[in-house]
């Protein structure tokens, strides 16, 4: 009786697809060990490419959504050399967006796949985006704190297992490293060299930004679902918590310089563990925050929808323009009607 | 304002030539000021990044005219006093350029009716006699020339694309064609620049544009609106509705915080 089943076809099929399965995991798994780069037409387990896809949809997403809060300030930047830099800035985002759809495409997944996704409000992206930009100070904030924790989360991708991320990454990680820098000047000009109004501009968003900027990088490890097998993909190779100590312990001695303080009251030097001992981080906010009831949660969502639909007849357009002329002058450049 | 009888009959005064100056810098510097609200917005990413990389061409060239504009005028301002302390009547753009961008078939329409003066205008202001103006002159063109490019084909893919677009695209051509008269049409100021070689006479201008104008719109299948009574002066300081809004906004801070460095 119980071995009965065994006889049947189906079933033995599948043991000896398992056994082939086991034996292809383990070689894919040597290959990863060995630090091999996974390349698109190589053979992966379906969960890895699972676990890619979300990651690097998520990140693209955090790319195009986080045009926005920045967007917010372009047609106020208070100087000619501050706008472009700024719009400069938002741009190479959506640089960063559009490499990184192209990756997530070398999986198999399409790009209007992934955005109809995000404007279904069934993919996730960064939370630190569902906040406001108030002030001028904002840009200085977002450009130090926030993308200063993309890199520390990002450079390490850099080595990601998977060749496509890994080398769509490196350039992006470039461009972060400058934008972290223009962030910093701009908190520079206003805590050091600015007026009074300045230096409590810049304050008061170091103040708003510090705790989500903590958040950025995800659950704490206990919490943290994906963490243990994403390293053994070589996805990630530090956990939430390390890449976070490593954020505290490089940004409190900028914030020294600049002579704001980090609004925490429980930060103190560690002597013993050469780190800063920091206080605990509200989860629930940041819970909030990803089941949609942060600040600018609707605010995102529904730029990017009216942006999406309100582009619908020029996409359209295109697309039946490149029909009647047998895609003359590029106008089917990809991306058109796929996005429709 | 400047009237026929107050262009100096010999040399290009400092006044004159920076009133000049500024009806080129502040065109490219309203026009990128109305683009940048598209970063973010566009139809599809790649557009938003092609509308992004044209806003970061206008305010680069508005920087340039300005400095030198600042230059001419000798009263130690700068590009950013200049943008940012004027008010409406100060500035000298041309009405086109601070139309709202409505949809995005509005706002391409008034980028190629623009793109195509520009294009002519720096095309001719390479052969300047003012060397400075020249030079800013070069870069700006090969700019602008790309700009054309993508404004003109997607001019052509919404007015032969859908119904939908045909029609929209051809009710913001409407609506922005009668500020084109004031591009192609001179006045003392434009005229006393070109009897000195300073810049190109308009009628020039004039018979370029049409021909690139009648051209693409053909091709875009769109009808040509008729020539409109209103003359429209921006480039004397007698500006739309719109203008004043699109400074209020751009100003704030600079008012706000009166001499703060940022």
């Amino acid at each position: 009786m119980y071995t009965q089943a065994l006889d049947s076809p189906g079933v033995g099929h599948a043991a000896l697809a398992s056994a082939d399965e086991a034996e292809r995991e383990r070689r894919f798994q040597e290959r990863i060990d060995r630090d091999e780069k996974i390349e698109p037409k190589d053979w992966m387990p379906e969960a890895y490419r699972q676990t890619l896809i979300r990651q690097i949809a998520q990140h693209a997403h955090s790319e195009i959504v986080g045009m926005l809060p920045e967007g917010n300030w372009i047609t106020r930047a208070p100087s000619l050399r501050r706008k472009a830099v700024l719009i400069a800035k938002v741009q190479d985002e959506g640089g960063h967006g559009l490499y990184l759809y192209s990756a997530a495409e070398t999986l198999g997944v399409s790009r209007g796949e992934l955005i109809g996704q995000l404007l279904a409000g069934r993919a996730k992206y960064s939370s630190i985006f569902n906040y406001p930009t108030l002030t001028w100070a904002d840009i200085g904030a977002i450009g130090w704190l926030v993308d200063g924790a993309a890199i520390m989360n990002q450079i390490p991708l850099c080595r990601c297992s998977y060749g496509p991320y890994a080398r769509a990454m490196v350039r992006i990680c470039k461009e972060e490293s400058f934008h972290q820098r223009q962030g910093y000047e701009i908190m520079l000009t206003l805590a050091r060299s600015g007026t009074r109004a300045q230096r409590e501009m810049a304050q008061d968003a170091l103040n708003r930004w510090w705790w989500p900027s903590l958040m950025m990088f995800g659950p704490s490890d206990a919490e943290s679902m994906h963490t243990a097998q994403s390293m053994r993909w070589r996805i990630k190779r530090f956990s939430n918590d390390e890449l976070r100590q490593k954020f505290i312990d490089v940004t409190v001695p900028q914030a020294r310089f600049l002579g704001l303080s980090i609004p925490d009251p429980d930060l103190r030097w560690d002597e013993a563990g050469q780190r800063y001992a920091s206080g605990p981080i509200d989860w629930s906010e940041f819970q909030a925050v990803l089941k949609g009831e942060g600040p600018c949660n609707r605010e995102r969502l529904g730029a990017r929808r009216a942006a999406h639909e309100s582009g619908r007849w020029v996409r359209e357009a295109a697309a039946a323009y490149a029909d009647k002329h047998g895609d003359r002058a590029g106008a089917g450049r990809p991306g058109y009607a796929q996005a429709s | 304002m400047i009237t026929a009888a107050d262009c100096t009959a010999g040399a290009v005064s400092a006044e004159e030539r920076f009133r000049y100056l500024l009806r080129l810098a502040d065109t490219s510097l309203v026009l990128g000021q109305r683009l940048s609200g598209w970063v973010g917005h566009a139809p599809t990413l790649e557009e938003d990044l092609a509308l992004g990389n044209i806003t970061l061409d206008l305010i680069g060239q508005a920087r340039l005219l300005l400095a030198y504009a600042g230059q001419v005028e000798g009263r130690g301002r700068d590009e950013d006093q200049l943008a940012f302390l004027r008010d409406a009547p100060e500035f000298f753009n041309v009405t086109l350029a601070e139309q709202p961008n409505g949809d995005f078939g509005q706002t391409i329409v008034r980028q190629a009716l623009l793109d195509a003066w520009q294009v002519e205008l720096y095309h001719s202001l390479i052969g300047s006699t003012d060397e400075q103006l020249a030079n800013i002159a070069a870069k700006a063109m090969k700019e602008c020339r790309y700009h054309w490019r993508f404004s003109c084909g997607w001019l052509v893919r919404l007015g032969d694309g859908t119904e939908e677009s045909h029609a929209r695209v051809q009710a913001a051509l409407d609506g922005l064609w009668r500020f084109t008269g004031e591009l192609l049409t001179p006045d003392a100021l434009d005229a006393h620049m070109a009897s000195h070689g300073i810049a190109p006479p308009l009628a020039v201008i004039r018979s370029r544009w049409e021909a690139r104008v009648t051209a693409a719109l053909e091709e875009a299948t769109l009808r040509q609106p008729p020539p409109a009574y209103f003359p429209w002066l921006g480039k004397r300081g007698v500006h739309s509705e719109h203008l004043g809004q699109l400074l209020t906004e751009m100003q704030h801070l600079q008012r706000l915080h009166p001499g703060a460095t940022w």
